[in-house]
């Protein structure tokens, strides 16, 4: 018996793999589904669904482009401080003191080409129609993760605390001014009169009326765990819903699965 | 004897033509369909109670979600003082002073028999303007609003003229720049808004 049939039969091996074989379709679609992180996925797919040129990979690579800024972002938390003293200087050091410190670098770069993955994903889920019933729901899905992306983006941007974040971040956080009801100068905030610089949604996204220590913190926050937390759950739905709305949609869903015999 | 509908409960798990002297009769349900059920008095119905439980959850949820929302707004802030003293009146020459751009985000103008002090801050969307001597001109950086020496606004995006802070003179001769109070354009030709000289 060789040494990896010996390993296979200990009841350590078979209490965390429970199929022994991959005989048949149903041992091999036993894999996914008995695994937590494959399961989400769907157990078959029609080969024309997964071509190339049907999705472009997109989906999948935003997912790894994800993973990518999880790993660096984890990696700079260790030197990055979020304070209007330390925040710049820690960036300089990433660059000229920290080895590998290129880890700073590839978050900015897989950040930037995420916004880029994330909108031709949407844009190749409209082009095959793929948005259409029975799949609206994970559109809707979708959508809210291209603005969880948007807002990782926009909240990412502060933190080098240089000049150009600190003036992109002063005119992003103006336009929260005119947002209606909630910003100071929105429509409807003047008629009450309740609305103003102290308590408006501009002042709970800056914890001040400036862009400040506090708007670095509270950025930092969303930045490294509200946001990333969010948009993780919502991936798990966004692909938990492929499997359940149907598999990937194709252009002939299916044909050649059922040509082949299977079920 | 009167009856009681205990609960709909009660009467599905009877079952239809069940030997239950309580069941009404399907006339009897049909009226009293879309009736609450009827209860004897001091007893509480289980839909009565999930109610109350239900609504309990929610408030005691609205009210965890409202503290969290107020957490974020602390009742005190550490921010660059709103009202400070920047010299006196005499030491500024006719035109555009930027001592203070830096430090408190004004620039004091001097014009012939008044002096105010404009906000350094681009009515479009808020980065800070500067002052260009060679062309007479505030420039803002970021999307290229120019505004003119008493702050009209001549050229880009910026909606409006930039806004001036109060000012006013101490008792002991110093000039005091007020930023809490903001005057528009409209508003420049009220008192708190310039300072004779």
């Amino acid at each position: 018996m060789s040494l990896s049939d010996r390993l296979r039969r200990t009841a350590v091996w078979r209490s965390v793999f429970r199929q022994s074989h991959l005989r048949d379709d149903r041992s091999r679609a036993r894999v996914i589904l008995n695994n937590i992180f494959l399961h989400l996925h769907p157990v078959r797919m029609p080969k024309s669904a997964i071509r190339l040129r049907y999705t472009w990979g997109m989906g999948a690579l935003c997912a790894i482009l994800f993973a990518i800024e999880v790993v660096t972002g984890i990696m700079l938390m260790f030197y990055y401080r979020p304070t209007p003293e330390h925040a710049y200087l820690d960036m300089v050091d990433l660059a000229e003191q920290v080895p590998f410190g290129i880890v700073r670098e590839m978050h900015r770069w897989a950040a930037h080409l995420m916004v880029v993955t994330v909108w031709l994903h949407m844009l190749r889920v409209f082009l095959t129609g793929s948005y259409k019933p029975p799949r609206q729901f994970n559109w809707v899905v979708g959508v809210f993760l291209l603005v969880l992306t948007m807002f990782l983006s926009f909240t990412g941007y502060l933190l080098p605390w240089d000049q150009l974040s600190y003036w992109a971040i002063t005119v992003g956080s103006n336009m929260a001014r005119s947002v209606p009801f909630l910003g100071q100068d929105g429509p409807g905030a003047g008629a009450l009169g309740l609305v103003h610089a102290g308590n408006d949604i501009r002042f709970l996204l800056l914890g001040g009326r400036t862009v400040g220590a506090n708007a670095l913190l509270r950025f930092y926050v969303l930045h490294c765990v509200l946001v990333p937390l969010a948009t993780v759950v919502l991936m798990a739905v966004h692909f938990w819903r492929i499997r359940r709305d149907g598999g990937m949609s194709g252009p002939e869903a299916y044909a050649d699965v059922d040509r082949a015999g299977g079920s | 004897m009167e009856r009681h509908v205990i609960d709909d409960l009660t009467d599905a798990a009877a079952g239809p033509g069940a030997a239950n002297p309580v069941s009404p009769a399907p006339a009897d349900l049909r009226r009293h369909a879309h009736r609450q059920p009827v209860c004897p008095r001091g007893v509480t119905t289980r839909r009565q109670w999930l109610k109350v439980a239900w609504g309990s959850l929610l408030a005691a949820g609205a009210t965890v979600v409202g503290a969290s929302a107020r957490f974020l707004y602390p009742n005190a802030l550490v921010e660059p003082p709103q009202v400070f003293a920047v010299g006196r009146p005499e030491d500024y020459a006719p035109g555009v002073d930027t001592r203070w751009q830096e430090r408190f985000g004004v620039l004091v103008v001097r014009e012939p028999g008044r002096l105010y002090a404009l906000f350094a801050e681009c009515t479009h969307l808020g980065c800070q303007v500067n002052w260009f001597a060679s062309e007479r001109r505030f420039k803002c950086p970021c999307h290229g609003s120019g505004f003119r020496a008493d702050g009209a606004n001549v050229e880009g995006p910026a909606p409006r003229p930039l806004d001036r802070a109060a000012v006013f003179v101490s008792e002991d001769g110093r000039l005091v720049v007020d930023k809490s109070r903001r005057f528009t354009w409209e508003q420049r030709e009220r008192p708190e808004a310039f300072v004779a000289v």
